[in-house]
């Protein structure tokens, strides 16, 4: 390989970017006693600084190619490479202190405080203290706990959802360029889910670690993937791609089967509410705004419907033009309650299902604070969804044509 | 017997008394000390070997079925007499409750934390030392709790091959069975090894809350 010639590259080099994160040489896992080998000579690149998604069946043998990658489990045959360099024989400790690991179960140390939990590898690593109390708190902001509060918790005083998150920032502790997520939402209720998959994606695109993602959930692998390997028996890949090609072009029946139906309905996953213009001439109004006032807005506006929002611009009520008519009206009473909001990472699968349990006929768009941004409606997220198809399509008819004129 | 009788018995005795609880506290302490090394040794052992699990189990739970009047007589020919015959005879039996304890306690540790410890690179002896032992601990201590209290009961009869302890007040009154003063050499002895045992229990709840680690307290 011309890799072992080149000087070892750093990160940011032009040569380190050209090599994957990680390669897998003909990977093979066969255990004694059995003729077929559970993970049959998988060959496969990930990409730096890309979230590649490994879904299949239960069986498939997902999690065992994933744990070979850290040899957890040792490889019958076949290299990893890891950055360029060959790891199939190195150390497995410091292997795996390189290599974050985040399984479905957290598996925090429950002797441990949240601080030391998130600091074992730094400690193992042998930084000082004063470091690793930085890194904690650093980590701890990251993903959204107040250290202060956090720092000296037990895992017993943390919600599901808490120690999911401090999973995580245990994993990214020693800042390692690599991350392996065993299904890490998988036992979580589907609300919590929801939101620690997009703070996951928000998270990302500030760390950009390469990570090698585990689930059986097609809906997940679209959502976080930047490519996704469909795997079917003995860890075959069936198809890897990025999830625009792989839902509108399915390499086998296999995949097709795989992906399932919806796949109309699937696109909406791979869309962002951000990505998508907003309709911003919805008519608002402060809650301590004069009534009077508040009726102009609205009779001038082309809408039947007012959004309140509070002194620091977060939605509060929709009200319409009955709601106004009463002599008295409380504004803080009147209408409906302002449900239904999403954050502009949120996917526009998230977006349409706000506005199917809320059945109102749009999503609010708020920011991180929760402040009014935009509207976007029913419509919005119909057109897009089919321009999205077209696009990809497009994009795989080209990517064709082109391929036969060289090839020609 | 008056109950005044008791009470003069005691003030005349306190000291010869106060010294064979001491010996009886030592010689429980010392053998509690050694079965809980050999115990959780062969605890660890049992948990880690499938196959020497049900024989390490089976051998242990043998010992405490000897009596332990004869266990005490069969180890004279070996250690002669004194405190040597009398710890080994305590040591085998306050072994049962410790190693099946610490199969126990190293079977309950969660196998997602051992792996996550695994995965992250925590090498095998740090495995078991930081994360197996203390998250088993407080079960395997609940065992030499248990073992101690067996133990500071059969301890009296290590008097029988002229060990330390409180044993040889009771024996005392036994050789001098029908005197007036046979029943308090008894009644002493009983009472002093009550409280030894009310002391090592109210010391073994200390030690648990001292020595659990305050997250899984």
């Amino acid at each position: 390989m011309t890799t072992t010639d080149m000087p070892q590259a750093t990160s940011d080099d032009a040569a380190g970017r050209a090599e994957p994160m990680i390669r897998l040489d003909k990977l093979t896992k066969r255990y004694r006693g059995q003729s077929r080998a559970a993970v049959d000579q998988v060959t496969m690149e990930m990409p730096r600084g890309e979230i590649v998604v490994l879904v299949g069946p239960s069986g498939c043998g997902k999690t065992t190619t994933m744990e070979l990658i850290n040899r957890l489990i040792e490889p019958t045959s076949g290299r990893i490479y890891l950055d360029g360099e060959d790891v199939t024989t190195s150390d497995p400790d410091a292997l795996r202190r390189r290599i974050g690991y985040v399984i479905q179960q957290i598996g925090l140390f429950p002797h441990f405080t949240v601080a030391e939990n998130i600091g074992v590898v730094p400690k193992l690593l042998g930084w000082t203290k004063q470091r690793i109390g930085n890194r904690v708190d650093e980590l701890l902001d990251l993903v959204g706990l107040d250290p202060s509060d956090y720092r000296g918790r037990y895992p017993k005083e943390l919600s599901g959802g808490q120690r999911q998150r401090i999973g995580v920032a245990r994993a990214l502790a020693a800042d390692p360029p690599v991350m392996l997520m065993d299904e890490p939402f998988g036992a979580i209720d589907p609300i919590t889910r929801e939101r620690l998959q997009n703070e996951f994606l928000r998270l990302q695109q500030q760390v950009k670690k390469t990570i090698v993602f585990v689930t059986h959930d097609v809906d997940e692998a679209i959502k976080l993937g930047d490519r996704i390997a469909i795997l079917s028996e003995q860890s075959h890949i069936a198809q890897y791609d990025t999830p625009e090609n792989i839902l509108s072009n399915p390499a086998s029946a296999y995949v097709e089967d795989f992906i399932g139906s919806g796949a109309s309905l699937k696109r909406l996953n791979l869309s962002r509410v951000r990505d998508i213009e907003l309709a911003t001439d919805c008519p608002t109004a402060r809650l301590d705004d004069e009534l009077p006032e508040v009726r102009r807005r609205l009779v001038e506006s082309d809408w039947s419907a007012l959004l309140l929002l509070d002194e620091r611009g977060r939605p509060q009520r929709w009200v319409n033009a009955r709601d106004l008519d009463r002599t008295s009206v409380d504004l803080r009473t009147a209408g409906l309650p302002a449900v239904a909001t999403v954050e502009p990472h949120a996917t526009l699968s998230d977006a349409l299902n706000e506005m199917l349990t809320s059945s109102a006929g749009a999503a609010i768009v708020v920011d991180r604070s929760g402040s009014y941004q935009g509207l976007i409606d029913f419509d919005t997220v119909m057109v897009t969804a089919k321009s999205i198809k077209r696009d990809s399509t497009e994009y795989y008819r080209a990517a064709k044509l082109s391929g036969a004129e060289t090839a020609g | 017997m008056k109950p005044m009788d008791f009470y003069e018995y005691l003030k005349y005795n306190a000291e010869p008394l106060f010294d064979e609880a001491v010996g009886h506290v030592r010689l429980v302490a010392i053998s509690i000390g050694i079965a809980l090394v050999v115990g959780c040794a062969l605890g660890v052992l049992a948990h880690r070997s499938a196959r020497t699990r049900p024989v390490i189990l089976a051998v242990s739970s043998t010992l405490l079925t000897i009596p332990s009047l004869a266990l005490f007589a069969l180890a004279i020919p070996l250690l002669g007499l004194g405190t040597p015959p009398a710890v080994v005879a305590l040591v085998l039996y306050a072994l049962l409750p410790i190693v099946r304890n610490t199969v126990v306690g190293l079977a309950s540790v969660d196998q997602n934390v051992l792996r996550a410890a695994r995965g992250m690179g925590i090498g095998s002896w740090r495995r078991f030392a930081r994360i197996e032992l203390p998250l088993a601990w407080p079960v395997v201590l609940a065992g030499v709790r248990v073992s101690t209290q067996i133990v500071v009961g059969i301890a009296a009869i290590g008097a029988l091959v002229n060990g330390p302890g409180l044993g040889n007040e009771i024996f005392r009154g036994l050789r001098s069975l029908g005197s007036p003063f046979a029943l308090n050499f008894v009644l002493g002895g009983t009472l002093g090894i009550v409280v030894v045992a009310l002391l090592f229990d109210a010391m073994f709840i200390l030690l648990r809350r001292f020595t659990t680690a305050r997250g899984i307290r």
